[in-house]
């Protein structure tokens, strides 16, 4: 008995591979959710940080209405959605911050993404204080002042020394080498998501308590909390090569979109529209400040971006 | 959730207990007093640690450089991912075919059918609300989802199942095997499949299915093995052959454990399907993601509720199925409900087309967050007399984890796994302390040794908590049956809210760090707790408590001498529940500053980093396989989540 099940499982592997129901292509994955009952759709990555969520937001509010496509999101953190993207489980990512191994991975060496040129936003990642606290201790915004002031930053997590706050493990950060190879102070406090770090700067805010953070621009937060870079010893192209031995600032990253290679040849309309996609940081910003504070939904949010700026979005489509 | 049974006493000479509690203390004792010239103190010592970052970076690299060529890629896993995404995607095309009121109509007859009328009115008005709350589609997919990977888990549980029942030797070998998959975190081992199938359906599919088959092997070989032997004997005697006697007597006789295994995989595989948006399931655990991201807690509760409301109704239907006999409550056939549905559906589809009109909708988001918003601003600090909830955390940082995390990294190493070792040896066997001791030594050989004691600081700190909570709310309810009534739906909710939903909101209590994950893991483990509680003590015999009574014992005589000290073993295993479903949402607390392991696993998801993500998530592993152990009641449970 046990024989014969064991003879049927081999036979009928065999017969699945002799007759070849062919290779699985592991380069051709879509979502099951896409192209749903006729429609033609587009699946889009949302990364967790705002401006993100309205540049998908307006992307997919105008596939939508100007194009008739149905648009999928699917919230990927950034390494994993290059993973999706050459998979084809993505069609598409709409702001990259950098990153060069995969770009060297994906898009040069296995060719399964291809580019789609600027979102025409321009990144910068740096370390930030409160304007209030900037205001108080003029110093404060340059870095060799900064073991002067650890005290002010201490909290319960920071373990005597001063809290710098870091985000999500998602980001590009240097931050550990950074405070070690400039013999500061501080401990990096990992708030684990771009959600819980900037509840906690809103709460340090109502109070005008001192913080020291990492932080980006273009962010919509600036508007609610004004904040003041501290500068670090500048950036020089290559400065940053060797993870261990960083000790300069952040550079400045014009951001960049990316198309699964097949989308890109054969997405039709929605692949044209996606490459023209090209704004400003202040139009992003507009967005995304509706979203997260004025807790609009990302479509009414899109829908109120697009009925006031006609003349900037006409021209993405194809 | 349905009835846990827990057997009430069991006898014990507490002299005898206490002679070989000190015998065994004594044995270790002496083993470490030969072995201590050869100690030193301090951290894990860094000679007795192995590295696997150089290996596990380049099995990653190799992974993705031959993803899309390799045959065992083009012929195995690819199969199974296009399995999954095609049998997804057929569920997902139906349910939209049948539209918004087919689903419900053929829900609420699927109900009906099985359970009763109440529960098919529930059912439906359950449907409607996902959809009056905006989520539709997703909820759809989610089920999409759901159904396949029940599926998927139900058909390797029964197979596991069905293996473990009619061979004593299978079932001593998965044994362990189901025990260690029941502990797992199901964060830890997302990025494995992750890496394997790529981000999407498949791998939270896969995932799914590693977290909820077990409890249906369990169940399944528990019914097989405990069918009634005089049945099968004159089944036997009719001279049925072996697979007669398994299809029409084993089998049947099993049906109550097998839709106990159901509903146990269902409530699991709904839970897991939150976790799985961190590797971009979709659905509305996608839903509640995308709201945290920008902190918008009324959006996430949008799509919290439609899961709890899936998982209740999943519940008492499946449970009702399994209670209900043969007999009772046949209303209407199957084809019947079949064309029902069909009706609906096309005339639907005539009237108004299939998606839920955007005119019906509740929004539930700007009020929730109004009121986040009215208690962070008046509770977060500044309160009088009692300090704001900001300096709770604080202190409790300061006062409580701090310590706590200082004194388990100042202790010598080896003292450790010695207090691991008496600790499962006293409340369990020499086997079970042996598992515990080399899970804690495999955490030490990883090189996580300090990262993980700071997690079970972590674990330590908030299981105290939810114990003095769980146990005090327990004897309320169980005294009371007023308070248990207004309890339950509360614990229902709780229980079934995605874990996710907690984050953002004891981040604007507590803020950023150690202190809101302890809280969330608090507010998670809690219902557990207070539920395996309340079920011990009411089951104490009423006969001891009635002859305590005569003996004139107050209440609070009662309490303390009889319903507790019997009602130890229900106690033991809350403790039990309590550890592993606090530890599963500290790790997630990693997103909100928990750090330590869970950090790090996220990290690896995030980046793809294979060596930091999976050495975190195996060490998460041994901590859960310890703390199990070390909690663990002599006899086994059938299931996690209670």
């Amino acid at each position: 008995m046990r024989r014969r099940t064991t003879t049927a499982l081999v036979g009928s592997l065999v017969l699945l591979t002799a007759t070849g129901c062919g290779a699985a292509d592991m380069t051709k994955q879509a979502s099951p959710f896409a192209n749903a009952g006729g429609a033609k759709s587009v699946t889009l990555s949302v990364q967790s940080w705002v401006g993100a969520q309205s540049n998908v937001a307006v992307a997919q509010y105008l596939l939508e209405h100007e194009l008739g496509y149905r648009v999928d999101t699917v919230q990927v953190d950034e390494v994993p959605a290059w993973d999706a993207l050459s998979q084809g489980r993505v069609d598409a990512i709409l702001e990259d911050w950098g990153h060069p191994d995969q770009e060297k991975r994906y898009v040069e060496d296995k060719k399964t993404i291809a580019r789609a040129g600027d979102l025409g936003v321009t990144g910068h990642i740096g370390w930030f204080v409160p304007t209030y606290l900037a205001q108080q201790h003029p110093d404060i915004t340059d870095w060799k002042n900064l073991n002067k002031y650890a005290g002010l930053f201490r909290t319960a997590e920071s373990g005597g020394k001063g809290q710098l706050m870091d985000g999500s493990p998602s980001y590009v950060t240097n931050d550990k080498a950074l405070v070690a190879n400039l013999k500061l102070n501080y401990q990096v406090v990992f708030a684990g998501s771009e959600a819980a770090q900037i509840t906690q700067m809103k709460q340090f805010a109502k109070e005008k308590k001192p913080f020291l953070t990492y932080w980006y621009a273009p962010q919509w937060l600036f508007k609610k909390v004004p904040m003041t870079e501290v500068k670090l010893p500048p950036y020089k192209d290559g400065c940053d090569a060797d993870a261990a031995k960083v000790a300069c600032s952040y550079p400045h990253t014009p951001l960049q979109k990316y198309l699964n290679a097949g989308f890109a040849r054969s997405g039709g309309k929605a692949a044209a529209f996606l490459k023209k996609f090209r704004w400003t940081t202040e139009d992003q910003n507009e967005v995304s400040l509706m979203i997260a504070d004025q807790k609009l939904s990302p479509e009414d949010a899109a829908k109120k971006w697009v009925d006031s700026h006609p003349q900037v979005w006409k021209k993405w489509l194809p | 959730m349905t009835t846990l049974s827990v057997p009430a006493s069991r006898p014990h000479t507490p002299r005898l207990l206490k002679s070989r509690a000190a015998g065994k203390l004594l044995l270790l004792a002496l083993v470490t007093a030969v072995l201590l010239p050869l100690l030193h103190g301090g951290s894990w010592p860094h000679h007795l640690t192995v590295s696997l970052d150089k290996p596990l970076t380049s099995a990653s690299n190799w992974v993705i450089d031959n993803r899309d060529s390799h045959p065992l890629f083009l012929y195995f896993f690819g199969y199974i991912s296009n399995a999954v995404v095609l049998s997804v995607r057929a569920v997902y095309l139906t349910l939209l075919a049948a539209g918004w009121t087919g689903v419900t109509v053929f829900a609420a007859l699927v109900a009906w059918r099985v359970a009763g009328v109440r529960l098919a009115a529930g059912t439906a008005l359950a449907f409607l609300a996902c959809g009056a709350l905006g989520m539709w589609v997703p909820t759809m997919q989610t089920l999409a989802l759901m159904v396949v990977a029940v599926l998927a888990s139900v058909l390797t549980g029964a197979l596991l199942g069905l293996a473990a029942g009619l061979s004593d030797r299978l079932d001593r070998a998965l044994r362990p095997v189901l025990d260690t998959m029941q502990v797992l975190p199901a964060f830890a081992y997302l990025l494995p499949v992750v890496l394997v199938f790529g981000i999407g359906v498949p791998a939270a599919v896969l995932a799914t299915v590693v977290y909820a088959a077990p409890p249906m092997a369990r169940l399944t070989a528990l019914g097989l093995r405990g069918a009634d032997p005089e049945v099968l004997e004159a089944v036997e005697s009719l001279g049925a052959t072996r697979r007669q006697r398994l299809l029409t007597a084993r089998i049947p006789l099993a049906r109550g454990e097998l839709l106990l295994g159901l509903n146990q995989t269902i409530m699991m595989a709904l839970s897991m399907a939150v976790i799985a948006s961190v590797i971009g399931a979709g659905g509305l655990g996608d839903r509640v993601y995308q709201a945290l991201a920008s902190v918008d807690v009324g959006q996430a509760l949008a799509a919290g509720i439609p899961i709890v409301l899936l998982a209740i109704v999943l519940d008492r239907v499946t449970g009702a199925a399994g209670a209900a006999d043969d007999t009772g409550s046949r209303t209407i056939g199957w084809p019947y409900a079949l064309a029902v549905t069909a009706a609906v559906a096309l005339a639907t589809r005539l009237l108004h087309g299939l998606n839920w009109p955007t005119g019906f909708s509740l929004g539930i988001a700007a009020p929730v967050n109004r009121a986040v918003d009215w208690m962070t601003a008046h509770l977060y600090s500044g309160v009088p007399v009692v300090g704001g909830t900001a300096d709770w955390a604080g202190h409790f940082t300061t006062w409580i984890l701090d310590p706590l995390r200082g004194g388990l990294q100042w202790l010598p190493w080896w003292s450790v796994l010695l207090i691991v070792a008496a600790l499962a040896w006293l409340i369990g066997t020499w086997a079970t302390a042996l598992t515990a001791v080399l899970a804690m030594a495999a955490i030490g050989v990883l090189g996580v040794w300090d990262p993980a004691l700071d997690t079970l600081s972590q674990v330590l700190a908030a299981v105290a908590v939810t114990l003095v909570l769980g146990f005090a709310t327990g004897i309320a309810a169980a005294r009371s049956d007023r308070v248990e009534r207004v309890l339950r739906p509360v614990l229902d909710v709780f229980q079934t809210m995605p874990q996710f939903v907690y984050l953002i909101p004891v981040v604007a209590l507590f803020g950023v760090g150690r202190a809101p994950a302890v809280a969330a893991a608090v507010v998670y483990a809690l219902p557990a707790v207070v539920r395996i509680t309340a079920q011990g003590l009411r089951q104490v015999d009423p006969a001891a408590l009635e002859s305590a009574r005569s003996l004139g014992a107050t209440g609070r005589q009662q309490l303390w001498q009889v319903q507790l000290p019997l009602a130890r073993r229900s106690l033991l295993l809350a403790l039990n529940q309590g550890v592993v479903l606090v530890l599963a949402v500290v790790i997630i607390g990693g997103l909100v500053g928990g750090g330590a392991l869970g950090y790090n696993v996220a990290f690896g998801l995030a980046q793809g980093d294979l060596a930091t993500g999976l050495v975190a998530g195996a060490a998460i592993v041994c901590l859960g396989l310890m703390l199990d152990r070390v909690t663990q009641p002599t006899e086994r449970r059938t299931k996690k989540g209670a």
